[in-house]
């Protein structure tokens, strides 16, 4: 397979990373090497392997339906780049 | 005082030969002294570290020290510490002051260690050679020129200059035990599930586990005492029994079997490497040991499983970083969504921002199956074959990296080279298995040498014992990198 | 060309847990802003999440209610998207494998019954809320409800019409409330449904294309948009344009339905399983834990009430309409305590079907919130079965019961409310009435029955009421026919 530039936009898009037209090339080259790694995989029939999402074979634990938090948003908001009325804010949301 | 074992302070400090503050004082001087060449730290506090150091002669006064009190730890900056600044080596977290403490902080504080500073590391957990780090790159103290490896650089440099008796790491696909191997000091990632993630920052979920870097084993049992524990915030910390990790340090290695993989010994590995590890295994026959030949086929699709699982896990772990909550947001934007991508750009490095593109797209319509499931099935055929060979063996060898340390900047224009610096670490983390490196050698420059050991699940002390046992009879641990004699 | 329309619901039902589904966070509704946003639901660096058991235990009561498989193993999974109110930047949610799977919920409309197939009910967190009133041309981003669990109840698509829609959506409702999973307050957004819309020939097999109404918080909404929605794809293809895949939102103020995103803009949510959360397994010791604490299901309550009470379909099926009302009903029942339970019932039923929710409806209180409680009611009904109050006198009784006066005995005693049932009186008010309308007795016996009823009305007047109206009936009637 073989990337496109419009692949590289694309996914800088879904990202939410600002690329520019040199950088978006300067990347393409770089995964055209990363990809040739990566499409080794391919070379190994792993028909009827499970995939393997965890480290361990085990299931969650689960917490009791408790309420165990307290309140902290000053101390949360105080490392926030703008709070006002105790909200978060951002540039207008449009829906 | 700065040469010391752990235990031989922890003796020390307990005998009143000094005190905490003193040793904590000793350790920010050649900090103050010496980091200007290593860069190491990116945030070191003398005010709070010594007034933990004050609290914590209190406690042994009281006689309520326990093995760590008063031992100064640097932290990896990845470990969230309430109130000082966690910066994960990015710009994105450049004045992010942690509103709380990891666990594995948690921890170190009700143990009454005393928080040296926050260590360099590559940006978000991401490189092998520390120079991504928006803090600039560490330099290695054997050798300023060139990298101390990563991406737990600044814990490793900090340990091997000596300007910490022992600090924490992060293992994702080999990042404490690759810069404890260009380091020259030893290092350990655990059985994933053993040490919480809650409060260390995430790079790939199902692969990260934090350790210990120190000079020796038995340092390492002692730190790893701390920071092993259950955490009911973390739904894959592991319910078990406490364990002492040094209780079998001393047993003899008689009857030990080694397992050596060829896949571990082919191609791409340095002849210096070759040798020193060579030298190393015969030293562990003459303790004793028997070794096997094994097989791990799988393994050598590992580094290309492991850039599909990484980075995906990356892409979304790294979302949170939008500008909104916490972190940098930049400046100048139009509306909503340049806001996100303007912070975004501005806010990550480059390998940062590479690796979130490769994951958005091995996730992304039409390419899942081909990339993500592939790579875990994969990484299912790794675990087993590791699975198969411990059938045979208690322990594997190998070299912790093909090459010792390089140059600053000969690997930065190639991600592909850099990305196989880990290929003898990364399988163990995609099994979860746990793994040490171990000082074996110098090479012709006078670079250390790294030696990884992986045992089976739950067998850090076995690990730790058959490191300790060949550091009793060799003396590469006790080797001082030239910064460390400053 | 005749167009039959197509419907399939997802709904979003927030389960009533105290804590939120992966942090230890209150639910609570109406706090002041993000103070209920803990470390993990602002997604603070290095935070992780861990699953409520009580959000999956109302998941398996949801499955057993609606006969679905609960699956022994199920998977959470990353939803990845970017929005101010989302602040991992990825939803967790189920894929793959759900809590729940299949199911069917069976209602009437009209006099038709009706059975919608459940695809799935997966578990998932809830968002924030971005607040749109102006803080100098920004948003304001709430995060109190970010991690509130939700069930999201997704149908096949089986419904051909709105009304069948709003039935199921109504049906739904009312069970999720029954088994006390969640509070179904619409205006809170506690039961919120998208409507997924399509059109086609009458008689064919192929679906057309659909498109989704989001977020529809009231059934009349519902109903309203998904009328709209046909009629403008109907017109549409009979203009001879096709539909685009595409979801809409609904605007209340105009009735009308407006493009959001096309397919083209729609996100690709990189789905993955979530490497911070291990498999939920639920075995079946759980399972029959839960089933031995399942209330009796609304379908199974009216047909006990059709077979052993002879209850009417309408009656039974209206008393099962909410789990209030046919726990109040049992209640009543159960208080009154009568040899004739087919009697009482009936009667029990008439007095909550009607007097009760009359009055109820009236003050605009819910049946929880009712001044007339279900042994006060009982205190009623047994004054009436054992002939105590006429029903006129019920009435005047039951309005001393929603006043507070008191027990109905008491106000019968009060108000002097007594039936009369002795005959020696009945009789003698008879006689004088008899004596007084002399014209209207000979009417009678000339054969007009009006005459008749006039004068049961002026024996019952000069008993205030109080007479029994059957013995009244039968005094005068030999009387008058004897004489």
């Amino acid at each position: 397979m073989s990337l496109t530039l419009d692949d590289v936009k694309r996914v800088a898009m879904l990202a939410r990373i600002e690329v520019t037209d040199s950088e978006s090339e300067q990347i393409l080259e770089q995964f055209d090497g990363i990809f040739k790694l990566i499409e080794q995989m391919q070379s190994v029939d792993t028909t009827g392997i499970e995939p393997m999402s965890h480290a361990q074979d085990v299931v969650a634990r689960l917490r009791s339906d408790a309420v165990t938090a307290t309140d902290e948003h000053e101390l949360f908001q105080s490392v926030a780049p703008e709070v006002e009325a105790d909200l978060y804010l951002v540039p207008k949301v449009i829906e | 005082m700065i040469d010391t074992s752990l235990k031989q302070l922890s003796a020390d400090l307990a005998a009143k030969k000094f005190s905490s503050v003193e040793l904590t004082g000793a350790y920010l001087d050649r900090i103050e002294a010496n980091d200007a060449a290593i860069n190491a730290f990116i945030t070191v506090d003398p005010d709070v570290s010594l007034a933990q150091a004050r609290a914590a002669d209190e406690r042994i006064a009281r006689g309520e020290a326990q093995p760590l009190t008063g031992i100064p730890v640097a932290h990896k900056d990845i470990w969230c510490a309430k109130g000082w600044r966690t910066t994960c080596g990015s710009r994105m977290l450049e004045n992010f002051r942690s509103p709380y403490d990891a666990h594995v902080i948690q921890r170190f504080n009700e143990a009454g260690a005393v928080n040296l500073g926050k260590t360099n590391m590559d940006e978000f957990a991401m490189g092998s050679s520390n120079e991504t780090s928006f803090f600039g790159p560490v330099r290695n103290p054997w050798d300023t020129a060139c990298v101390p490896g990563g991406s737990s650089g600044g814990s490793a440099a900090a340990v091997a200059a000596a300007l910490a008796p022992a600090a924490t790491g992060t293992d994702t696909g080999g990042s404490i035990r690759q810069p404890a191997a260009l380091c020259g000091v030893s290092g350990l990632k655990p059985t994933y599930g053993l040490v919480s993630r809650y409060g260390m920052i995430a790079f790939a979920s199902s692969l990260d586990q934090g350790g210990p870097l120190a000079k020796s084993a038995e340092d390492l049992a002692l730190v790893l005492d701390t920071m092993v524990g259950f955490d009911a915030r973390d739904s894959t910390s592991l319910e078990r029994s406490a364990e002492e990790y040094a209780r079998m340090l001393e047993e003899p290695l008689q009857g030990l079997r080694i397992g050596l993989p060829k896949e571990y010994f082919g191609e791409g590995m340095s002849a210096d490497v070759r040798k020193s590890v060579d030298e190393a295994i015969d030293e562990y026959r003459k303790l004793g040991a028997t070794t096997v030949d094994v097989e791990l086929p799988a393994s050598e699709l590992s580094v290309p499983a492991y850039y599909v699982i990484a980075p995906a896990e990356a892409s979304s772990n790294l979302s949170r970083y939008d500008g909104v909550r916490y972190g940098y947001r930049a400046e100048n934007y139009d509306d909503l969504l340049d806001m996100y991508c303007k912070t975004r750009a501005q806010g990550f490095g480059a390998e940062v921002k590479r690796r979130i593109l490769i994951g958005t797209y091995v996730l992304s319509h039409g390419y899942y199956d081909a990339y993500y499931l592939q790579a875990q099935r994969i990484r299912r055929l790794v675990a087993r074959d590791f699975a198969q060979a411990f059938e045979h063996c208690d322990v594997i060898m190998s070299p912790t990296s093909p090459s010792t340390a390089f140059r600053i900047g000969d690997r930065t224009a190639d991600p592909v080279q850099m990305y196989l610096s880990d290929i003898y670490t990364i399988a163990a983390n995609l099994a979860g298995l746990p793994g040490i490196s171990i000082p074996c050698g110098l090479d012709g420059a006078g670079l250390p040498v790294g030696l990884q050991i992986i045992g089976n699940y739950f067998s850090e002390a076995r690990m730790l014992n058959v490191a300790n046992v060949y550091q009793k009879q060799t003396d590469w641990h006790l080797r001082k990198s030239p910064v460390a004699s400053n | 060309m005749n167009w039959e329309i197509v419907i399939g619901l997802e709904t979003h039902a927030q389960l009533s847990t105290k804590s939120k589904i992966f942090s230890g966070a209150a639910t609570a509704f109406g706090a002041p802003p993000n103070t209920q946003a803990s470390a993990v639901d602002v997604a603070l660096p290095g935070v992780l999440p861990v699953l409520n058991v009580g959000a999956v235990e109302k998941a398996i009561r949801f499955g057993i209610a609606v006969d679905a498989t609960i699956n022994r193993r199920s998977i959470f999974a990353r939803k990845n998207y970017f929005y101010p109110d989302l602040p991992k930047g990825y939803q967790i949610s189920q894929f793959e494998i759900p809590v729940v799977s299949g199911g069917r919920v069976v209602f009437r409309v009209g006099d038709e019954e009706k059975t919608v197939r459940l695809t799935r009910a997966h578990l998932e967190e809830d968002a924030g809320k971005s607040l749109h009133e102006d803080f100098h041309g920004m948003s304001g981003i709430d995060l109190n409800r970010a991690g509130t669990p939700l069930l999201e109840i997704v149908s096949e698509p089986d419904m051909r019409s709105a009304e069948e829609a709003v039935a199921y959506a109504k049906t739904l409702h009312a069970l999720v409330r029954w088994i006390e999973i969640c509070d179904g307050n619409m205006q809170e957004g506690s039961f919120r449904c998208d409507a997924n819309v399509s059109v086609r020939p009458e008689g064919s097999a192929q679906l057309g294309t659909r498109r989704e109404i989001k977020n529809l918080n009231s059934f009349r909404f519902l109903q309203q948009a998904i009328e709209y929605e046909a009629n403008w794809q109907i017109e549409q293809l009979e203009e001879g344009n096709s539909i685009e895949q595409a979801t809409v939102l609904f605007d209340p103020d105009n009735g009308q339905t407006r493009l959001m995103r096309t397919k083209e803009e729609a996100h690709d949510y990189r789905y993955f399983p979530d490497p911070d959360l291990l498999p939920l397994a639920i075995d079946e010791a759980w399972l029959e834990r839960t089933r031995a604490h399942m209330p009796e299901l609304p379908a199974a309550r009216q047909s006990r009430f059709q077979s052993e009470l002879a209850l009417s379909e309408q009656d039974a099926a209206s008393l099962v309409s909410d789990r209030d009302t046919a726990d109040y009903f049992d209640a009543v029942l159960e208080a009154v305590d009568p040899d004739d339970s087919k009697a009482a019932a009936k009667l029990i039923a008439n007095w909550i079907n009607g007097e009760l929710a009359a009055a109820l409806n009236r003050a605009e209180l819910d049946l929880t919130d009712s001044p007339v409680q279900a042994t006060a009611l009982a205190g009623l009904i047994t004054r009436i079965m054992d002939k105590t109050l006429s029903s006129k006198l019920a009435r005047e009784v039951f309005d001393g019961l929603w006043n507070g006066e008191g027990s109905a005995d008491e106000i019968i005693e009060k108000r002097g409310l007594k039936q009369i049932s002795d005959s020696g009186a009945i009789e003698k008010l008879v006689d004088e009435v008899i004596a007084a309308n002399q014209q209207q007795v000979a009417d009678y016996r000339g054969g007009k029955q009006k005459a008749f009823n006039s004068l049961v009305g002026q024996v019952m007047k000069a008993s205030k009421g109080k007479a029994n109206p059957a013995q009244v009936n039968e005094i005068l009637k030999g009387k008058l026919d004897s004489g």
